[in-house]
């Protein structure tokens, strides 16, 4: 339902990303991982029409048989009004402080279906109570400094679904959120997109939360989406070498009895750090990190693909069969 | 074993106003001990008192009831006779290292205060170049403003600015967790190798017990200002007796909504239902 | 001292992320606009030392209301003959003497006294807040009438009435970016290395917030002219022989039927000072990199 193809983003003479493939299917939940500065959140953005003023769009944007790149403004607010629901990472940034909750739910219904008053009204209160607010009612005339920041998000995700879209963009959804309710959001999410049945680009830093949310895993870095495979996959059978260093440098929490009495093991680390944006090298994009490193990866690596529509853009991938 | 720091029934609460947990304490009933030259993790929830409490022990906040010994002299003697003698000996690391050095500091100046106020002199800058080398640094970051740095560099300044003045326990309050995933071991790692070159006691609070279960050999764990389960890492985490524990353990491990990091199971933010204290609000 | 590193520490010291020189900033038109219009009255004011184009004390009666581009008496002269083109050279430096020495004055008061505000705790933090809205609140006019009117009239009565007016709004000013600036790591971390409250306050709080305190100096010229006229418009400020636009534009209202003209100068001359300082205020504000005024992260 969406198709990416040469994607590039760029400001002035900067590239700031450039996917060369990624596909939603209608229904299916994609997450994107990477870390700070890896262009996962402008992607998400780019796709769902809200990338920066500056920003240049390039490549093939396809959703649901309607090219995106080059759409004028207006056109793409229809289509992400009506089509696409985003969430942002910051919801206390998002509501307009000065109006209340209610109406600006209201207001995305009035510019995007064809409700009239009443049937508005009704709606938005249906909304609230999908996205589980408490009191609905009373909370349609709160500003938005009234409600907590879980809230908040909560008003901004039935915004987002306001329309029935057919994909939902979730920038980080729940960094800027208290952790004690991360969980809850995360989930609210989740099930909104299987009852709903939409399809979703999810971007994360966190690999544990995409995983638990996604069907598919595209990982980021330096702008490039180096390797996508399904959710279960990944942790287990990483095959680029940039996701695999980096699930061997933050091991999760060995089973009970393989504690180590002795504290001081040492982590595997990945040297250096993630270059800012215009200084990766050129070629694969992890090089001057990785320990795999050779002449070979001074140019660009072709996508390899794998089972299951899984593929990685690697000179020396980790072995298909997965690391013993 | 005779203990370095020991924190008996230590109370505390924030000024007026804040909410604090267990009956209006943010931390309640406190006991622990820590060796010279050991390691403990302090884990728990956010809101747990984690980082109130190792304010606490370093000297930037005074208990409300309870005593608090560093070297067998209460610590509230330790600071009437003149804070600099403790403070030497205690230093800490904090979570976000932009926001732990001062943007208008060079490296230098950053690096040459602790031993400029607690010591009195002026640091000569060959001993400012091996402290920076000590923490896998070169000399030519000391002429650098911290935004011309990266966030793993400016936490390895902040590790070198609390080591100068050669302290006996090193506090880190979530050292790692405002860095890039890909340089988060790199500073773990270099927190251990600083604890085994110089014998340092480390306390870390983190709410990743996966990196608890690596660098600490004995845990406490705070919910809602009071310890639930303390003792060596391998049992608390291994085999937890208490449900708290139990519960963040089993969403570390637990691949479901709960990880932080990357690997597998990532840290225990979890327990979203557990005990979260005041979870929708 | 030095033993060996480690081997299990990668160096961090690779070419680090944002080690780019920072990009060239160009300067905002505002900054040019408004260093241009302050320099042109300086100018003016310290070309008044050294050469007017005639005795601004001379009064030569036979010249009186000479109409605007007379010989000699460009902008024409007032009633008891003086030039007004000297009147208004030599009143630059009463301008500038008098608002910039208040608002120095004003603004090292009112600094530290938000300072002491913003480190202060709890009750005593709300008390000393609240007096200072209450200074803000009462009307600053007011406070300078009562006092100019104590005083003996004169540049030093517009100072003295400008320093109480100003205070609590440099003070206020100060509080909420100290505040911010205090509840940042490296403040705890400088009490955690046992730098004391004054220290802090002294090198870490005050130059972070410098650019504030910059942009604030630049608008309290402005508002130092304006004041220093009004009071002088009023009588209670320079006296004569003492040349000042407040009070050449007193002078000249019983003459605004004759000679609408000695209105206009002064007026044009207040307006160019005061526009100039708000300008360049707003120039600094575009210009000072604003990551450095709050330092909140990225």
């Amino acid at each position: 339902m969406l198709a990416i193809r040469d994607l590039r983003v760029s400001v002035g003479a900067l590239e700031l990303v450039h996917i060369e493939r990624l596909e939603i299917p209608e229904g299916r939940r994609v997450g994107l991982v990477g870390e700070s500065g890896s262009g996962k959140s402008i992607t998400a953005m780019s796709i769902a029409g809200l990338q920066p003023r500056e920003a240049r769009l390039a490549g093939s944007v396809r959703f649901a048989g309607r090219e995106l790149v080059g759409l004028s403004d207006g056109d793409m607010a229809r289509v992400r009004g009506a089509r696409i629901g985003f969430i942002p990472q910051d919801p206390t940034r998002a509501l307009n402080p000065t109006t209340r909750v209610g109406p600006q739910v209201a207001e995305a219904l009035r510019l995007n279906t064809p409700l009239g008053r009443g049937a508005i009204r009704a709606r938005v209160l249906e909304l609230f109570a999908q996205v589980r607010l408490p009191e609905p009612a009373a909370l349609y005339h709160r500003y938005p400094h009234q409600i907590s920041g879980g809230q908040q998000q909560r008003v901004l995700i039935a915004m987002a679904i306001a329309a029935r879209p057919a994909l939902l963009v979730a920038d980080e959804p729940t960094t800027a959120l208290d952790v004690t309710v991360q969980n809850e959001i995360l989930r609210l999410i989740l099930e909104l997109s299987r009852a709903e049945r939409m399809a979703m680009l999810f971007v994360s830093h966190e690999l544990g939360v995409v995983r638990a949310v996604c069907d598919d895993i595209g990982v980021v870095y330096g702008g490039r989406l180096v390797e996508f495979a399904p959710a279960g996959a990944i942790a287990a059978r990483p095959r680029h070498r940039y996701t695999e260093a980096l699930i061997g440098a933050n091991p999760g929490l060995p089973a009970g009895d393989e504690i180590p009495r002795q504290s001081g093991r040492r982590f595997t680390v990945i040297d250096g750090s993630v270059p800012a944006a215009g200084r990766f090298p050129a070629g694969c994009r992890f090089r001057n990190r990785c320990r795999h490193a050779t002449a070979a990866c001074e140019t660009d690596p072709p996508i390899a693909p794998g089972e299951a529509g899984a593929w990685v853009k690697c000179w020396h991938p980790v072995a298909a069969g997965g690391p013993p | 074993m005779t203990a370095l720091v020991e924190v008996r029934g230590l109370h505390f609460r924030y000024g007026s106003g804040r909410r604090g947990a267990a009956a209006g304490w943010t931390l309640a009933d406190i006991s622990l001990a820590l060796a010279a030259g050991g390691t403990l993790g302090i884990v728990g929830e956010s809101g747990s008192g984690k980082s109130t409490l190792i304010r606490l022990m370093c000297g930037l906040l005074a208990p409300d009831e309870g005593t608090l010994t560093f070297d067998g002299r209460p610590v509230a003697g330790w600071l009437a006779a003149g804070r600099r003698a403790f403070l030497a000996r205690n230093q800490i690391v904090f979570q976000n290292p932009r926001r732990s050095l001062d943007p208008r500091m060079t490296v230098a100046r950053a690096l040459a205060e602790p031993v400029r106020a607690l010591e009195g002199r002026e640091p000569g800058a060959d001993e400012l170049v091996a402290g920076l080398l000590r923490v896998g640094l070169q000399a030519e970051v000391l002429g650098r403003y911290p935004h011309q740095l990266s966030g793993g560099q400016l936490q390895r300044v902040a590790i070198a600015r609390a080591r100068s003045v050669r302290p006996a326990v090193l506090y880190a309050d979530e050292p790692t967790s405002a860095l890039d995933v890909s340089v988060q071991a790199q500073v773990l790692n270099l927190l251990m190798d600083l604890r085994e070159a110089l014998g340092l006691a480390l306390v870390m609070v983190t709410h990743n017990l996966a990196v608890v279960a690596r660098l600490t050999e004995n845990v406490i764990v705070l919910n809602r200002g009071r310890i639930v389960e303390a003792g060596p890492t391998h049992e608390v985490l291994g085999s937890p007796a208490d449900p708290y524990t139990a519960a963040l353990v089993g969403a570390a491990a637990d691949v479901s909504l709960a990880g932080a990091g990357w690997g597998a199971g990532g840290g225990g933010h979890g327990g979203g239902d557990g005990g979260a204290g005041g979870g929708g609000r | 001292m030095a033993e060996a590193l480690p081997p299990s520490t990668a160096p961090g010291a690779a070419p680090g992320a944002a080690a780019a020189a920072p990009a060239r900033r160009h300067l905002p038109p505002s900054l040019v606009i408004g260093a241009v219009l302050v320099a042109l009255v300086v100018g003016v004011a310290l070309l008044s030392y050294v050469w007017t184009p005639h005795d601004p004390a001379r009064i030569n009666v036979r010249a009186r209301l000479a109409p605007v581009g007379t010989p000699g008496y460009i902008l024409g002269t007032d009633r008891v003959g003086r030039d007004m083109l000297t009147q208004i050279i030599v009143g630059a430096r009463t301008s500038l003497y008098v608002s910039i020495v208040a608002t120095l004055v004003a603004l090292v008061l009112g600094t530290a006294l938000g300072l002491a505000t913003a480190a202060s705790e709890g009750a005593r933090q709300s008390v000393m807040a609240r007096a200072i809205d209450v200074g803000v609140a009462i009307p600053g006019i007011l406070i300078a009438l009562v006092l100019a009117t104590a005083l003996e009239p004169g540049n030093t009565a517009s100072i003295i009435a400008i320093i109480f007016w100003f205070i609590p709004i440099a003070a206020r000013v100060t509080i909420g970016p100290a505040r911010q600036i205090l509840a940042l790591d490296y403040v705890e971390a400088a009490y955690a290395y046992g730098r004391s409250r004054a220290y802090i306050l002294w090198r870490h709080v005050l130059p972070n917030i410098s650019p504030i305190l910059i942009v604030q100096a630049s608008i309290m010229f402005a508002a130092g002219i304006l004041v220093e006229a009004s009071l002088s418009f009023l009588g209670i400020g320079a006296q004569p022989p003492v040349a000042s636009w407040g009070r050449l534009l007193k002078e000249a209202q019983p003459m605004i039927d004759v000679a609408p003209g000695l209105m206009v100068f002064p007026g044009l001359a207040i307006m160019v000072a005061v526009l100039g300082f708000n300008i360049l205020g707003d120039g600094l504000r575009a210009w000072l990199d604003p990551r450095q005024i709050t330092q909140a992260g990225h």
